[in-house]
């Protein structure tokens, strides 16, 4: 068993160590004196180390992809829960469209008109999809499905190349459209009598 | 869902408190073979129970005939098996989980699945009816081959086994889920019939594991590190990314759920708690913490678990889930069965803090009288309410408000609808959920 770490974080994070243990003192008593953690390099987390932090682009794989072979995959990975150029199938809606929907009711929601930054596409096909055999295509079909999958919402030109780069070059409709957690946002009073009556999602569309 | 007609009969005026006060009777839905005894064995009790009290107001009452000599006082019981997983009654059946059928999904696997609260008798969700969300069904892991990661912005990696893990002091803390779609259906229609269909994805249980806050100071925290990521091990590789005062706070990482370890359904063996966060942060099925100094923003940071807002806007990482209650009895598809007695009971929490005060309105909203909220009342738990009703037989509108320790009132959907955009599938409905009374004593979602 390894000794835990403890002097080297003292060192190295000495303000934050103090915070932390004050807050779980008060919460959860005193931390252990030992841990049971094992190390384990970098390296031998690759197959693991699968999300993407997409802003950046960073942790996309090198590689990449063609829209021509992405439809390839796509008829026979997808297709079959997706439909025909993924407007939708026996599993799910529509994947295409609906960009320009999002000051209408309904908004659309695809990959399309949706995510605000390309590279969503790419970490969430590579880890969830196929649904019936997920982390099963290689990064080559990731990519070229992806792009696929954005040429049919007009994002991606037929014959590009989809890799690392381009697909954080890529900007997207939704890319502002995002505001963090201001709650509460509402105000409401403990009235105990003369009150209004409780009022409906009508109510506050009609005033 | 087939809609389960529940029938309240009126009680004591003067039940001590701890009594219930109010029975259940299941009714048959039409087509199907009545079961003789429960409902008529009930019914008989509580009017034997009312005869006997004086100066009740209320429904008129007839004598009950002599009572014979139970079967089961003349009978050997059920020999105790050798060994076995204990089951609840026949008799209640019933009282199962249900898959949405208000909103119905394409497909079970990405899809969810309702606690029957109208059944709950106390704060605590029995496990086989903790409500359950799942991104691509049910995982089965061996405890024996899983393994938990922490990694990057951290001074060593380090992997653990699940007898590691174990072999930490532990905590246990009692505390609610409730998944940030609850009650989606029912903004702008009264969709849902049951309290299951309006309010099931909400549970509480007690829980028990390692504090993460140890884990990670063991692994060293570096100074850049500002949130952290969670991954599950299930076919959907779910994940959230969480700001790391949190998971210094109050976060855990469990393994038992009420006095057990956890369900398939919920994550076993191992999944984070994040006190009073949407249920979906809660990632089940953990297999690795990543610590980074900013948020991956993913698809379920972004495009899914978002709010729509005003101006083709979306709200993000709105993890707390507001303070919020529900009546659960009488609630909608019962139906009273005459004016007297009925204790209003229900559920009020708060992803912030505990509840302090809830009220209770009869008249749609004019008037709200105090209920009592019943021990033990913590912080992010459901907490019980209940208030005796003399219904006198007219029309009703009734509902509960709660109100929590930051002093935040839960607000009507009206005050919601004011600021934020009701358009799709929208999240963290924790709006007033009125139940109208009629002149007979039915009792349907009045919500719109
Ligand atoms: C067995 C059926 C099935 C197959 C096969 C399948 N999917 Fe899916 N897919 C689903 C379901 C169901 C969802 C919704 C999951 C959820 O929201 O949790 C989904 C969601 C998605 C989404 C998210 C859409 C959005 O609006 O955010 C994308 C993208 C996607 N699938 C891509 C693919 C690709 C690419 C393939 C083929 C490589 C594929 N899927 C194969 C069933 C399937």
């Amino acid at each position: 068993m390894r000794l835990p770490n403890f002097g080297i974080m003292v060192a190295a994070g000495a303000s934050l160590l103090l915070a932390v243990s004050t807050l779980h003192a008060e919460t959860f008593g005193d931390p252990p004196t030992s841990g049971f953690g094992k190390p384990i390099a970098e390296p031998d987390l690759a197959l693991w180390d699968i999300d993407i932090q997409t802003p950046t682009g960073k942790g996309l794989p090198a590689g990449e992809g063609t829209v021509a072979h992405g439809a390839e995959v796509f008829a026979e990975r997808c297709e079959a829960c997706h439909g025909e150029k993924a407007e939708g199938g026996p599993m799910y809606g529509t994947m295409v469209g609906g960009i320009g929907s999002m000051d209408k009711n309904p908004r659309v929601l695809t990959p399309g008109s949706m995510y605000p930054y390309a590279p969503i596409l790419f970490d969430y096909v590579r880890r969830a999809m196929p649904l019936d055999a997920p982390q099963s295509l290689t990064t080559e079909e990731v990519y070229s499905v992806v792009g696929y999958i954005y040429h049919l919402n007009g994002l991606v030109e037929a014959d590009a190349k989809v890799n690392a780069k381009t697909l954080t070059e890529l900007k997207m409709h939704n890319r502002d459209a995002f505001i963090v957690d201001d709650r509460p946002d509402t105000k409401a009073e403990r009235c105990m009598t003369d009150c209004q009556p409780i009022g409906t999602v009508a109510d506050a569309q009609k005033k | 869902m087939e809609v389960e007609d529940l029938k309240i009969e009126p009680g004591r005026a003067n039940a001590k408190p701890g009594d219930r006060a109010a029975d259940f009777a299941e009714n048959t839905p039409p087509g199907e073979q009545i079961k003789p005894t429960r409902r008529s064995f009930l019914r008989g009790s509580v009017i034997a129970a009312g005869a006997a009290a004086t100066g009740v107001a209320g429904a008129s009452r007839s004598s009950a005939e002599a009572l014979p000599v139970p079967e089961s006082s003349m009978a050997m019981g059920d020999p105790i098996p050798e060994k076995g997983y204990g089951m609840p009654i026949e008799f209640e059946e019933h009282v199962k989980r249900h898959r949405t059928d208000v909103l119905v999904n394409k497909q079970n696997f990405s899809d969810w699945s309702m606690t029957p609260l109208q059944h709950q008798t106390g704060i605590i969700t029995p496990n086989g009816l903790f409500f359950e969300r799942h991104h691509n069904g049910v995982a089965r892991i061996d405890p024996e081959q899983h393994r938990l990661v922490i990694h990057g912005l951290v001074e060593q990696p380090l992997v653990f086994t699940m007898s590691d893990l174990m072999r930490y002091p532990s905590v246990s803390r009692f505390h609610f889920l409730e998944c940030s779609g609850n009650g989606l259906t029912d903004w702008t229609k009264a969709a849902s019939t049951t309290v299951q269909q309006s309010h099931g994805l909400l549970s509480c249980a007690q829980w028990t594991g390692v504090p993460l806050s140890w884990l990670l100071a063991e692994a060293g925290v570096k100074p850049e590190a500002k949130w952290v990521m969670f991954e599950g091990a299930d076919g959907s590789g779910h994940l959230r990314s969480i700001p790391i005062e949190k998971v210094m706070d109050d976060a855990l990482l469990a393994y038992g759920q009420n006095g057990e370890m956890l369900r398939a359904e919920q994550g076993y063996p191992i999944r984070a708690i994040f006190p009073g966060w949407e249920g979906n942060t809660n990632v089940k099925w953990l297999r690795r913490i990543k610590l980074v100094d900013q948020p991956d923003q993913i698809r379920g940071e972004t495009a899914r678990y978002s709010d729509p807002m005003p101006g083709g806007k979306w709200r993000q990482f709105s993890m707390v889930m507001e303070c919020k209650s529900v009546i659960t009895s009488p609630s909608g598809g019962m139906s009273l069965k005459g004016p007297g007695l009925y204790e209003i009971q229900g559920f009020a929490w708060s992803g912030n803090g505990k509840v302090t005060n809830v009220d209770i309105t009869l008249d749609g909203g004019r008037t709200w009288q105090e209920a009592q909220l019943e021990d033990p009342v913590l912080d992010k738990c459901l907490t019980r309410f209940r208030y005796r009703w003399n219904w006198e037989g007219g029309p009703a509108k009734i509902a509960s408000r709660a109100v929590d320790s930051t002093g935040y009132v839960q607000p009507t959907v009206e005050d919601l609808a004011r600021v934020r955009e009701i358009t799709g599938f929208v999240q963290h409905h924790n709006g007033i959920f009125p139940w109208a009374v009629s002149q007979t004593g039915e009792v349907t979602n009045a919500i719109a």
